[in-house]
């Protein structure tokens, strides 16, 4: 259905330029669009950035907003991915006082259970990674909370897809 | 493939010298072919100020009176030219007031290249004086920008900003120069862009899509043109009137196509969109094929969506693919250039005539001639109308005349009821509608193309908002013509209060001042009329003027243009009065 809101990953592939970043949360920004999740990373090729964006809209929009995107002159190729298309991940933090991991059985098992990893651990307190799914980390937050957390942070959704894209393939074909 | 000018060439691939950023700059400027360019200096843009004046036997800078105007006369001089614009300014205010005339060209796709002075590096990001970050702001309303804090830079991005601004679909391009690029010595060596990697400016053409658009073009029986500036832009003139004429296909065209097929040919049946022609908006809605070439279905065009030719097919020749599907769902897309589509295009389509369609054009077109025309070109009322304004130049200038016009009213009569008989004539702020823009466009058309009759049509409130430029049409004598329609109104706007508010004239009524001594002012000829038997004879002393020449023409305060698409209606439903 195109006019269903769905959930989407968009890979960019850019130049790696100061102000691109600007150039395309304005688009998003523009036509009221809220961005989920926003990453910018290198890419498999040298010097080529990527962007990886998490937005829910229906297919007919998605489309115009890949078309806007790659009209932007650095931007080499942009996608749009459903769920099924791509493996992905988001990443999280959690900072809890130290006393509970000692004091606090079920932390440990929680811990184990969830395949969250301890980063560091010190007097006052201990952090605690876990990758996964939304809703996995989502579980481990609503299980952790019930003992306080001091802090936590949760990163975007990066994500690979399962098809080839080809971006070398296009960039070589410039150079010839 | 551009040629390059025995000048150009020498500042191309040339042994490396060392010279300062600033000399740089001119001397890229030189290399891209530029002849003139507009601007106005200030603290941060100096040291290329310094070099213009070292360059000035081979370069010319016109200052104009306001950098709003600055980039508005380069937009004048590429729409006229189609070569890329050149305006220049200082940090701060003078790069924001350039912004107006970028975000017109963006909407436009005019080729222009700005480039703005910054405060020096060092001073980035800390409130220096006359720092704004210009390329944060400009960046919605660029095609491309950068800014640059080395001299080195200098050469290879400014070969990519006019690369950039003149190629594919064509736009503005700001470059942002920090004073310290500009002082810094480098060995410089030019090199025109010939590509850049992650762009492609023209999308490959399908030729199985050329077979599927001749395809259903063949077979309709009530197939309609929508052509756009894609056609100016993409020097399609030729080859669009060929499939015109072979094919016996109506076609009509937007306010930016306007002149790429001569306003007397005989298949040419007018304007689309909310004060367009009455017959080709009417029978958008009873077409069965609508071919759109180079046009964006812009909502002023197409008025309500859901209610736009849904019984056509649409095919759409395009060179930007963002455009496709947009606004208007496609039945068959043609990517790439206009003029190349369209020679690809032309060999598959049968002879054809469609007589009976185009008397349907016809016989509406006597409807609105009764109804509108009849009154705009020949009244009988005491007023002068903008209209028969229009019919004199027309009759002055033998249609071979550029019009520049501003926004509002006079703008909708401009492009109504000027004859175009060349193309590139109609210069006019279509997506942007920036009332000021008139004036100093026609700076940089005359300029451009100085064999040409250049005549401004503004309003008396467009007038106002960049009048000052009176001072360098003076100063560079610029022999433009300049027509002030005076209805002492802003007229537009003063129609849609009449029309949708009640006659509510909230803040549209002008007390204006004395046009003509502001005029004479500037030590212009300046001359006006209020009586329809002074008008023919004004407006052949202006035409007959070698001299720049300002007319005042008051015309009737609370005239309509019609017909009209009210806003959100659908194209059918278009209005007579």
């Amino acid at each position: 259905m195109e006019t269903e809101q769905q959930l989407y990953t968009i890979s960019i592939y850019t130049e790696n330029n100061i102000g691109l970043l600007n150039r395309i949360s304005a688009i998003f920004q523009r036509r009221h669009i809220n961005i989920e999740s926003l990453n910018t990373s290198a890419s498999e090729i040298e010097g080529v950035s990527r962007f990886t964006i998490l937005v829910s809209m229906p297919e007919a929009q998605i489309k115009k907003i890949i078309g806007q995107i790659e009209k932007q002159v650095e931007v080499v190729k942009a996608y749009y991915h459903t769920e099924e298309d791509t493996i992905y991940q988001e990443s999280c933090l959690f900072k809890i006082k130290s006393d509970l991991l000692f004091e606090e059985r079920q932390i440990q098992n929680i811990i184990k259970e969830s395949n969250a990893r301890i980063v560091t651990v010190n007097k006052v307190f201990f952090v605690l990674e876990k990758s996964g799914r939304r809703s996995e980390i989502e579980l481990l937050h609503r299980e952790l909370s019930v003992f306080g957390i001091m802090q936590f942070v949760r990163s975007a959704r990066i994500a690979v897809t399962k098809d080839e894209l080809k971006i070398t393939e296009m960039l070589n074909a410039f150079k010839n | 493939m551009e040629t390059l000018t025995a000048k150009q060439k020498q500042y191309i691939e040339q042994p490396k010298e060392r010279i300062t950023g600033s000399e740089a700059i001119v001397r890229c400027l030189l290399a891209e072919g530029v002849e003139v360019l507009y601007g106005y200096p200030g603290g941060a843009i100096m040291p290329v100020y310094d070099e213009l004046y070292k360059y000035e036997g081979e370069i010319n800078h016109v200052l104009t009176r306001h950098e709003q105007c600055a980039a508005h006369a380069a937009q004048g001089y590429a729409r006229i030219s189609g070569k890329v614009g050149v305006a220049m300014a200082t940090s701060g205010p003078g790069a924001t007031n350039l912004i107006t005339g970028i975000a017109d060209a963006q909407i436009d796709s005019t080729p222009m290249v700005c480039i703005t002075g910054q405060v020096p590096s060092h001073l980035l990001g800390s409130d220096a004086f006359q720092e704004t970050d210009i390329v944060g702001i400009s960046t919605p309303v660029t095609k491309w920008n950068h800014q640059v804090t080395k001299a080195s830079q200098i050469p290879e991005i400014i070969a990519r900003a006019f690369y950039i601004a003149r190629s594919g679909r064509p736009g503005p391009v700001l470059i942002d120069i920090t004073k310290d690029a500009q002082f810094e010595e480098f060995d410089f060596e030019y090199k025109k862009c010939m590509g850049v990697r992650s762009y492609v400016p023209v999308p490959k053409t399908d030729e199985a899509a050329i077979s599927a658009a001749a395809q259903i073009i063949n077979s309709a029986k009530k197939p309609m043109i929508v052509w756009g500036q894609g056609v100016i832009l993409g020097k399609a003139e030729e080859e669009l009137k060929a499939v015109i004429e072979k094919t016996g296909i109506p076609a009509a065209w937007t306010i930016l196509g306007a002149s790429a097929i001569p306003t007397s040919h005989a298949l040419n049946i007018g304007m689309v969109g909310m004060h367009g022609n009455y017959a080709p908006n009417v029978l958008t809605n009873e077409c069965d094929v609508l071919i759109a070439i180079g046009m964006r279905f812009d909502d002023r065009v197409t008025g309500k969506l859901d209610e736009y030719a849904t019984q056509a097919k649409i095919v759409h020749f395009e060179i930007d693919p963002s455009e496709i599907d947009k606004n208007i769902k496609t039945d068959v897309a043609v990517l790439g250039d206009a003029r190349d589509s369209l020679s690809k295009l032309l060999p598959l389509l049968n002879s054809n005539s469609h007589p009976d369609w185009l008397q349907k054009f016809k016989d509406l077109y006597d409807i609105e001639f009764e109804k509108v025309i009849k009154n705009d070109l020949h009244p009988t009322t005491e007023g002068l109308t903008m209209g028969e304004v229009l019919k004199e130049i027309n009759i002055q200038t033998k249609g071979e005349a550029a019009i520049v016009s501003d926004v509002g009213q006079h703008q909708m009569i401009a492009c109504r009821y000027a004859d175009f008989n060349v193309s590139k004539s109609n210069i006019t702020s279509g997506g942007l509608g920036t009332m000021g823009f008139a004036l100093p466009a026609a700076i940089g058309a005359k300029m451009a193309a100085p064999d040409r009759e250049v005549v401004a049509i503004i309003g008396d409130g467009g007038y106002q908002m960049t009048i000052q430029e009176l001072g360098t049409i003076f100063q560079n004598k610029v022999p433009v013509k300049i027509v002030v329609l005076n209805n002492e109104f802003l007229g537009m706007v003063r129609q849609w209060q009449q029309l949708f508010f009640d006659k509510r004239y909230a803040s549209t009524e002008m007390v204006n001042p004395n046009f003509v001594a502001i005029a004479k002012g500037y030590y212009l000829e300046a001359q006006k009329v209020t009586k329809r038997e002074d008008l023919a004879s004004a407006v052949k002393e202006m035409i007959d003027s070698n001299e720049p020449y300002f007319l005042e023409v008051c015309v009737e305060k609370e005239n309509n243009v019609f017909p009209m698409v009210p806003s959100g209606a659908s194209v059918s439903d278009i209005r007579l009065e």
